[in-house]
């Protein structure tokens, strides 16, 4: 496999590019000032502006955590922009008018956001740094009476909802991040689906880092009432650049009687050079709550980007009956590190999870599932499934898998089987011979790998995850 | 000429061994030449330095195939060429469909010929089409690339694929090795199906069963590296009766 691995370059990052936009910032760093200014360029109500005071004090008594497995260097939090607006419409125009430069760089990552030119079947919320851009096809979802729009839209149009959820799944106490995040969060999506809709579109977020020195902070918030469902997904990408920045969101999930949420991830944040120099530092907490009986959350992902990955996005399964899923694939080359996995919590009776997790390494990087199934002591007849593969390509990469079991109910029924392998010079060759080259080869190797987890994303975000992949580990071979 | 073969020296690139030694071997389109010889005399390198393996290295002579410099051509380009290798031992691809996989293969092929690539349609009668000259049913497309195949499939896939890429050299390396008599007539009867004067066949065995399928013009011994002897059809049978022993007697052994 030596020859095979020894050249190792990095394919150059599509997404890599600077808007040149005015953008209204606010002075760097971190403080009950910084935050009060934040709540009042958003015009909040006072108990929001109350819910980041209190979130900022416990985070100023915590410290940054130490278990992952992941080399991070010291981040100066007062070194941060914690509020960056594009300005989105053009001045003075009267039915708000989206700066053309903007629209010209949604479209250029293939999000047009033109109503007319909006892609079918899709609605999409596009954010940009700490903003919300435009949310497309509010209307016709209105009429089915879902809500689809930013967070910020949703704090002033629909207070009692947010208010009621905000929190309720990932406290500020949860851990470091989340505190940072509910101090200074600004835009992402709310979705609420009503009692008994089957959402008719993806729904889906596309987040942009755009503004330098800058953090994104969003938040997401997604309800689904009794007997509904919906399908949404994210995409993420940032500039090319020397220093890191910091990423770092909550995502809440909530699932009420019988319904059902299937959220996609397709992360491709600026990974760093090929001597793991910038990068986005990748630090979000996502959980499901499964509040009612019936009730079923998959999450699916692809991770292809961030110099630093620390997420977990999770399943409480409250519900009797409820179902967790968690399909990951998570690719690490030249210096990037993954620290990423789930936790399934099992609480309800009959609750089941399924968790398939593939990492893949190459170049110098490291990669670690880490994975909790728990099972409280009234959780009776749970089950869990947990398959947890690594390949390697090369032989300066790292994977390493931390499951962790904790099951107080002897009914319950939990399976973890984990598989390492590498691609050796035989598939190689074998292709080679059939035509096939190298580059090629590896990617249909790799495809083959992650199919399970990649046939869950919707049609047309597979094939670019696909694509994703292979671009992710081009050059990881020679 | 088709492939012409001069002086070749090969050696193991992880530990130095030289296993060719000094091959001369001239081979014409519409013929079959059946490669023989003693266990570790040099066959199955012989196939793989063809083919471009990089676990080997060329150290003397030239290989030209069809008016080109083989040994200069990427595995990939000679297989673009026309040279096709049945594999002895086919590796498994899990998760790779058999579809997918030679779709694949054979659309380099077409943008190595400056033709567009097969329409999922086309590919797919195709596929339909020879897959029946091995016997293998309409499961194969959706299948993992040899994965969970019984010995026999393994090999019939091999001709399958040979079949889809229409290559002017096949070089079948041990192919009758672990068939039993029926995979052995549908996998032989593949490879005459595929037989024209515009192609040729190496067929490496052991054996001589194999020999009574595909009928070869021309029958050599390698043995220690090199061709020691070289002779028509009649030469396998005389090997079969009496073995190898003979022939290192003659070589003063």
């Amino acid at each position: 496999m030596d020859n095979i691995v020894d050249k190792v370059t990095n394919e150059d990052y599509k997404y890599g590019f600077t808007t040149d936009i005015e953008t209204e910032v606010i002075p760097k760093g971190l403080n009950e000032d910084i935050i009060r200014l934040i709540s009042k360029k958003k015009n909040e109500p006072e108990w929001l502006l109350e819910f980041r005071l209190e979130a900022f004090r416990h985070w100023q008594t915590l410290t940054v955590p130490t278990w992952p497995h992941l080399s991070i260097p010291e981040i100066d939090f007062q070194d941060i922009y914690y509020y960056a607006a594009p300005k989105a419409e053009v001045e003075g125009s009267e039915n708000k008018e989206i700066d053309p430069e903007l629209l010209k760089t949604f479209d250029k990552l293939g999000i047009p956001l033109h109503e007319q030119k909006a892609l079918a079947g899709m609605a999409v919320d596009a954010v940009m740094d700490s903003v919300s851009v435009k949310t497309t096809q509010q209307e016709a979802l209105a009429e089915l009476g879902i809500i689809f729009c930013s967070i910020g839209e949703a704090v002033q149009n629909y207070p009692e909802l947010v208010r009621k959820y905000l929190g309720s799944v990932v406290s500020h106490t949860d851990n470091f991040y989340a505190a940072l995040n509910s101090a200074v969060f600004s835009d992402g999506t709310f979705v609420y689906i009503p009692k008994g809709v089957r959402c008719p579109m993806e729904l889906s977020t596309y987040f942009r880092i755009n503004a330098k020195g800058s953090g994104q902070f969003e938040r997401t918030l997604i309800v689904v009432d009794d007997d509904s469902y919906v399908s949404y997904l994210e995409g993420c990408s940032a500039p090319m650049r020397d220093e890191n920045q910091l990423h770092a969101a909550i995502v809440e999930l909530v699932a009420m009687e019988h319904s059902e949420i299937k959220y996609s991830t397709v992360q491709n944040w600026y990974p760093g050079d090929k001597d793991g120099k910038g990068g986005i530092y990748n630090f979000v907490t996502k959980r499901a709550l499964c509040k009612g009986n019936g009730s079923k959350v998959s999450w699916t992902q692809v991770e292809t980007g961030s110099a630093i990955t620390w997420k977990y996005p999770s399943c409480v399964l409250l519900g009797d009956n409820s179902v967790g899923e968690f399909y990951s694939v998570a690719v690490t080359n030249n210096y990037q590190q993954a620290d990423t996995g789930t936790k399934m919590i099992h609480i309800g009776k009959n609750t089941h999870s399924h968790i398939v997790s593939k990492g893949i390494s190459a170049g110098h990087s490291q990669n670690s599932y880490r994975g909790l199934v728990k099972v409280v002591e009234n959780a009776s007849n749970a089950r869990n499934y947990s398959q947890c593969d690594s390949l390697l390509l090369g032989d300066k990469c790292g994977a390493h898998t931390f499951p962790y079991m904790e099951v107080r109910n002897e009914t319950a029924i939990v399976e973890h089987e984990a598989t390492t392998s590498k691609i050796s010079e035989d598939q190689v060759f074998y292709c080679n011979q059939r035509g096939i080259k190298t580059e090629d080869a590896i990617a249909l190797i790799v495809g083959g790998y992650a199919k399970e987890v990649i046939s869950k994303l919707p049609m047309e975000f597979a094939v670019e995850a696909k694509n994703l992949l292979s671009i992710s580990l081009e050059g990881s071979v020679g | 000429m088709l492939l012409e073969i001069k002086n070749l020296h090969a050696i193991i690139k992880s530990n130095g061994k030289e296993i060719l030694k000094g091959i001369d071997l001239s081979i014409n389109a519409g013929e079959v030449h059946a490669i023989m010889g003693p266990n570790g005399s040099g066959k199955s390198t012989l196939s793989s330095v063809l083919a471009g393996n990089p676990s080997y290295e060329v150290t003397e002579g030239e290989v030209i195939f069809n008016g080109k410099n083989l040994l200069e051509l990427s595995p990939e380009d000679r297989s673009h060429e026309g040279l096709f290798l049945s594999f002895q031992y086919p590796v498994e691809i899990p998760g790779v469909s058999m579809s997918n996989f030679m779709r694949a293969a054979i659309n380099e092929h077409r943008k190595y010929k400056g033709l567009e690539p097969l329409s999922a349609s086309d590919f797919l009668k195709l596929m339909r089409e020879k897959q029946e000259y091995v016997e293998l049913n309409n499961k194969l497309a959706g299948r993992s690339v040899n994965e969970g195949f019984s010995g026999g499939e393994k090999k019939r896939n091999e001709i399958f694929q040979m079949a889809m890429l229409e290559p002017k050299l096949s070089i079948l390396d041990e192919t009758d090795s672990g068939l039993d008599i029926d995979a052995l007539r549908i996998v032989a009867g593949g490879v005459n199906k595929l037989k024209s004067s515009e192609n040729a066949s190496i067929v490496i065995t052991h054996y001589q069963r194999l020999l009574d399928y595909i009928v070869p013009d021309f029958v050599h011994v390698l043995y220690k590296g090199k061709i020691v002897k070289s002779a028509g059809k009649e030469l396998a049978l005389e090997l079969e009766k009496k073995g190898y022993d003979w022939i290192k007697k003659e070589l003063g052994e």
